[in-house]
């Protein structure tokens, strides 16, 4: 097997989503597709583990050598990354089984599943290739995919929410077309690699910078940088659970890496310093952090409430490459993986409710917390985490981002961080305080605990936010090795 | 659907022409221009024809909608099929010079049957499309 395992990586989800689709309703469908997740998560995790130990993977697709040919190069900080994709898709799996039966129609149950393993292939392709144009192709798998998941919500704004989303989600893929377009007809070269070679000898164009300019706003797009994240509050909000779940955990994530990836291997270190790309991330990062989690406050809707809140840790996200220090980037990545984790479970518990009661508003869900303990149990442990409270994952990310900003003597960050986690106390109290100390409506209705199925993924990622709080080793580790790939050698 | 003597019969010479080019376009792809993409939507041209001269039913008898999910699914896997061959031929993936005697042989036969697979998946997509927006407000 050997390195074929990168490949399989994304061809077996690829294989097995056309195979769903034709499979006739029940629960066929979903046994594939779960399998085909536990298959990728083992292969991502082999895949990391070989790479911590021998170094860079290099697949020829076709047998044909790079720069010609599509080149899958796997380091440390794809298949990180590609880790986390996978993980989460084969944790969330086994939460689909009973959400997606309350909340898709039968009809539709095997053609959710091929466009869940789709969006799976593309965004596990994102994360293996080494081709810029090849990350353009697998970025519109993923989209396209998650289009359709979207729309596939229960309400009807679903269908409104999803357009949305597929106008900006195409003008951002557009926009970095543009972008690789431009860079193509000065480099001459799509792959990674030999495209880094070349960029220094003719960084001075303005052709070069343009192609950078589009690049970053079309990836700015897809991962929702404020003020760029319309898309993603009724986006999150209005898709089935399991959708919301998936794509809050994976793909903003995954948008982070590519951008992560041009701006430290494609691009030298220098150009980004010498451009006014760095401020501008932490300015809106900055910007993100305190005005999303200002509307995360003020949300009726526990979903958007979520929704904001994930922007404004995209904020954090964006701050770190905005450092574009060592420590910065490894922030940067340590947070990519514990905000799935967290975001994870918060969604999944979510979910969980809206399995119960059907909604997901906030004056609908008073008291619950006393109806369904473990639920709120997961709740608070992922909130606490959103908060940053020391013994989570949050606090490890919160504390590399403020180590980092703090090395810089940057100020106004630090203070940004402190402000963005007191405001995460108050959404999260928010929600808290419906759950727990409202009294509970009167209407007869009595709520029970939501369903093994649906709780043991959620405590799963729920116990993950506990281990990785206290134990560091495997994402400080990897984040640090990551990190040195990726450069940070601004002073 | 009112009958349309002129209409129907020209329809009826076109259609196995405009097949039958298909068919040109997508074998002849990998020596000329062409390929299938090209050829797939050419094909559902055909279909698309026949169904607005002779009615969305008729057309659907000839390709029952459910065959088109089965046959969009099956390009796909007859691409990724031809990937997981030259694998198991002990080869990259997509490597077609395994698949033949020689290595002309080997690439000849990747390509055509990779195309296969786009021409077949296209063709089904565009009729997919166009059953689904015609077939509006029908139920």
């Amino acid at each position: 097997m050997g390195n074929h395992i990168s490949l399989l990586l994304v061809i077996v989800p690829l294989i097995a989503a056309p195979l769903v689709a034709v499979l006739p309703r029940g629960r066929l469908p979903w046994a594939v597709s779960f399998a085909v997740s536990v298959v990728c998560a083992v292969f991502a995790g082999i895949q990391l583990w070989s790479v911590l130990n021998g170094g860079v993977i290099s697949y020829e697709l076709g047998g044909w050598a790079p720069p010609w040919g599509i080149e899958y190069r796997i380091d440390a900080v794809n298949a990180f990354v590609a880790l986390i994709v996978a993980v989460i898709a084969a944790l969330t799996l086994p939460y689909a089984l009973h959400s997606t039966e309350r909340e898709i129609p039968d009809e539709k149950i095997p053609t959710f599943y091929s466009a869940l393993l789709l969006c799976l292939t593309g965004l596990l392709g994102i994360t293996q290739t080494g081709d810029i144009f090849n990350v353009f192709v697998f970025l519109e798998i993923s989209s396209l995919s998650s289009y359709a998941l979207i729309s596939l919500g229960k309400q009807r704004q679903a269908f409104t929410a999803s357009y949305q989303y597929l106008i900006m989600g195409t003008i951002g893929a557009t926009f970095y077309l543009i972008g690789v377009g431009l860079l193509y007809s000065q480099t001459g070269t799509l792959n990674m690699q030999d495209m880094a070679n070349i960029l220094p000898s003719v960084l001075q164009l303005n052709t070069i910078v343009t192609g950078f300019t589009f690049i970053m706003v079309g990836i700015a797009l897809k991962l929702a940088l404020f003020p760029l994240h319309l898309w993603l509050p009724n986006a999150y909000t209005y898709a089935p659970s399991v959708v919301t779940v998936f794509l809050a955990a994976t793909a903003t994530k995954v948008a982070v890496y590519v951008m992560l990836r041009i701006l430290f291997t494609v691009f030298p270190q220098t150009f980004t310093i010498a451009t006014p790309a760095d401020e501008l991330f932490i300015v809106a990062g900055m910007a993100g952090v305190i005005i999303a989690s200002f509307y995360a406050i003020y949300q009726k809707n526990i979903k958007r409430l979520l929704a904001y809140s994930s922007v404004a840790q995209i904020g954090y996200m964006v701050l770190g490459i905005g450092f574009a220090t060592a420590t910065g980037l490894m922030a940067t990545l340590i947070h990519l993986f514990n905000h799935a984790l967290m975001k994870g479970a918060l969604f999944m518990a979510i979910g969980a409710i809206i399995y119960r009661i059907d909604s997901c508003r906030l004056d609908q869900i008073h008291g619950l917390g006393r109806a369904m303990p473990w639920t709120f149990g997961a709740i608070v442990i992922g909130g606490l985490s959103l908060v940053g409270v020391p013994g989570t994952a949050g606090f490890i990310s919160k504390w590399y981002l403020v180590t980092a900003a703090l090395e810089q003597s940057a100020w106004l960050p630090v203070a940004v961080i402190l402000i963005g986690s007191l405001l995460a106390v108050v959404y999260v109290g928010r929600l808290i305080e419906a759950l727990y100390f409202k009294p509970a409506a009167d209407n007869g209705k009595v709520v029970t605990e939501a369903p093994l199925m649906l709780l043991l993924p959620t405590w799963g990622l729920v116990l993950a936010n506990i281990y990785f709080g206290l134990d560091t080793d495997l994402t400080v580790g990897v984040a640090e090795q990551a990190a040195a790939i990726l450069g940070g050698m601004k002073p | 659907m009112r009958p349309n003597l002129i209409l129907h019969v020209i329809a009826k010479f076109v259609i196995p022409l405009i097949i039958l080019f298909a068919l040109y376009v997508q074998f002849h792809g990998d020596f000329g221009p062409g390929g299938g993409f090209q050829a797939g939507v050419i094909f559902s041209a055909a279909f698309i024809l026949y169904s607005l001269v002779f009615g969305l039913e008729t057309a659907e008898k000839i390709i029952p909608p459910h065959w088109l999910r089965i046959l969009a699914s099956l390009g796909v896997v007859i691409y990724a099929g031809v990937g997981i061959e030259s694998l198991i031929l002990g080869g990259n993936y997509l490597d077609y010079t395994l698949l033949g005697s020689t290595q002309i042989a080997g690439q000849h036969l990747g390509i055509l049957l990779v195309e296969l697979g786009v021409g077949i998946t296209v063709a089904a997509a565009m009729l997919i499309l166009f059953f689904a927006f015609a077939g509006r407000g029908r139920e």
